[in-house]
């Protein structure tokens, strides 16, 4: 469960101070699907960095499971990163040169604190996420090979092989065509269904924002409804 | 721990196999580098071993007695005339020098030598018959050696050196041939009469032993150069003195020191107007020399080494920065500083090692191929390869910590985002 409150997010740009985000409080299930939408510069993406534990706050409570994360070392955040959260960014973000099957193996490779896994059992589990978003016959394949939805669903088996609770999805279909598009909602549609995962989605696309349960709108760094 | 190590091995080959020709451009500075620490410092200790070996060779009762003080004047050199034959009667005198067994004196210069249409330059040496017990190696294959009877007569008679003998007279005898010997200072010729050459001996070293025309001294000194001090004494350009026995070799140099001093009239204040040098003293000298000549090859060297390293670390800077992105990408699934900073340095430091190790190989190759010029010997030694696969280690760590600091650091966000 993600519970956010009144988080503020001040950068700095050069002698400019930009509040990013202003006294945003927001509470997520863990099992739900929303979606956050608002204009460009409303803090949409700022949010999302925040509750993928990219970024800290400056000042709030953001406690996850419970647990206050505000405040924790970039070690820490790292490993809540690699077991708990799953990023799907619009430019997909895959490793150039790295084989679909290497490029799904590599969050299992920061996967430490007593438990690691095995080799063999790694390229399992890999196999198993692309397979489950159907590229099982794509694994040896480097991302300039495939789709831009190919690449995609890469980057879901990426972020679905470390078994995460919550899956942060940045303009998922912003990049692929519509066809695509659908494809990786119909993944994200399977995973929130049966696996229970919680997703939360940035976009633009009311189309896109109306199959989730639910929609956060953040407008100024606020959120408006 | 190890299967940590292996992976982050595996990962730093995986990113430096991605970029194949710029990983071994940059292996090439280490190489070259290494190379020419291992290469220059292998013809600098195979000098050393080759002067230890020749200085060894001599013998280790061998005393050197030559004028000059050890403050001035050239070694070899005739010093002003300080060292004379009464000087090499009086070591020879078992009652001041007891621990002397054989007294060799000799005098000589390079000179022109002529026989019939060949002319060749070689030492022209002036010697009594000792002169056969205090070298060893020094046997006659045909004819004679200098005998006593020539010392005392003066007689115009040479010895030949076997490569000196080749060069005069090519196959046939030279035994009874008349060979002419061309004065320094337009002192005209002197015509001498061969009567024995000299068996081969082992050439390793600086000056072939070879080359060589053996005369009386006496000879030497009166018809041929000038061998004679401002008093009309008979010079000699150095004494070799062998002692009674290997032990008492530095008792022999004391004694000799005691004698020539008080020979001399030198004041306790003063110092020798001559060098006396057993073979220890010699051996540590050339080891000096020698191990000062090294360690400058190998500084050299060195520097080419540093350059090495200084394009490690550009190519490495030049690698975080092309590689933001998956910088970015590896710390948002879960990277940790620590896990970046050892992937590039251990990237850096695979790219210095296998450098270093290619850069042995390329050292010794050059050591061999010096060897095969014969001009020189080379001698690979353990420490000069533990030494620069320390320092390949050392530089690889050194300039590959700079650049992975750099891209630990790197906040995932911007690093993300980075075009």
């Amino acid at each position: 469960m993600i519970e956010i409150k009144n988080v503020n997010k001040v950068y700095l740009m050069g002698e400019v101070e930009v509040h990013a985000l202003r006294g945003v409080s927001l509470q997520i299930e863990q099992g739900e699907w929303v979606a956050i939408m608002g204009p460009s510069g409303s803090g949409k993406s700022t949010l999302m960095h925040v509750i993928g534990c990219l970024d800290t706050p400056t000042s709030g409570s953001y406690r996850l499971d419970g647990a206050e994360v505000s405040g924790l070392s970039d070690d820490k955040l790292a490993a809540i990163r690699n077991r708990q959260i799953g990023f799907v960014f619009q430019t997909f973000n895959l490793l150039a040169r790295t084989s679909a099957l290497k490029q799904v193996m590599l969050p299992m490779q920061y996967f430490r604190d007593g438990a690691r896994i095995a080799a063999s059992e790694r390229k399992r589990r890999a196999q198993e996420a692309l397979e489950m978003v159907g590229l099982g016959d794509r694994m040896d394949h480097r991302p300039a090979e495939l789709s831009g939805g190919e690449q995609q669903r890469v980057a879901i088996a990426r972020a679905l092989v470390n078994d995460p609770t919550i899956i942060l999805a940045d303009e998922p279909t912003g990049n692929i065509d519509s066809k695509a598009g659908a494809e990786v909602m119909e993944i994200f549609h399977r995973l929130h269904r049966e696996k229970g995962i919680t997703v939360v989605m940035v976009t633009h696309d009311a189309d896109l924002a109306a199959q989730a349960e639910r929609t956060v709108r953040l407008r100024d760094g606020r959120v408006c409804e | 721990m190890i299967t940590d190590l292996l992976e982050n091995l595996r990962v730093a080959l995986d990113g430096l196999t991605v970029n194949k020709m710029r990983s071994g451009l940059t292996m090439l500075g280490v190489i070259i580098g290494v190379g020419s620490v291992i290469g220059l410092m292998s013809i600098g200790e195979g000098a050393q071993a080759s002067i230890t070996q020749q200085i060894s060779d001599i013998g280790s009762n061998l005393i050197f007695v030559m004028p000059g003080g050890s403050g001035g004047g050239m070694p070899g050199g005739n010093g002003g005339g300080s060292l004379t034959m009464d000087d090499a009667e009086a070591i020879a005198d078992s009652r001041s020098v007891p621990d002397a067994a054989t007294v060799a004196p000799q005098f000589g210069q390079n000179a022109q030598v002529i026989f019939g249409n060949e002319n060749i330059n070689v030492s022209v040496t002036g010697i009594t018959p000792e002169y056969q017990d205090a070298l060893s190696g020094v046997e006659v294959v045909n004819g004679r050696f200098i005998e006593e009877k020539d010392v005392v007569r003066r007689s115009n008679v040479a010895v030949l050196g076997y490569q000196s003998a080749s060069d005069l007279f090519g196959g046939f005898d030279p035994v009874g041939q008349k060979i002419k010997v061309t004065l320094p200072n337009g002192g005209g010729r002197v015509s001498l009469t061969v009567v024995g050459v000299l068996a081969e001996q082992n050439s390793s070293g600086m000056s072939d032993p070879n080359e060589i025309v053996l005369t009386p001294i006496t000879t030497a000194q009166t018809k041929m150069f000038n061998g004679r001090n401002s008093l009309g004494k008979p010079i000699v350009s150095n004494i070799t003195v062998v002692a009674a026995a290997e032990d008492r070799a530095d008792a022999a140099v004391d004694e000799i020191t005691t004698l020539l001093r008080d020979r001399h009239g030198l004041d306790a204040d003063e110092d020798d107007d001559f060098m006396v040098m057993s073979q220890g003293d010699m051996l540590e000298m050339a080891n000096q020399i020698t191990g000062i000549m090294t360690a400058f090859l190998g500084a050299i060297a060195g520097i080419s080494l540093l350059v090495g390293g200084i394009g490690i670390m550009n190519i490495m800077l030049v690698s975080v920065t092309e590689r933001t992105r998956e910088i970015g990408i590896r710390k948002a699934v879960g990277a940790r500083k620590a896990d970046i900073l050892i992937q590039f340095l251990l990237e850096a430091v695979v790219l210095s090692l296998l450098g270093g190790l290619l850069g042995i190989l390329l050292g010794v190759g050059l050591g061999k191929l010096v060897d095969m010029t014969g001009l020189m010997e080379s001698l690979v030694t353990m420490d000069s390869v533990l030494m620069a696969v320390g320092f390949s280690l050392a530089i690889g760590l050194f300039f590959g910590i700079y650049p992975a600091n750099q891209a630990a650091r790197l906040n995932p966000i911007e690093a993300l985002r980075y075009e």
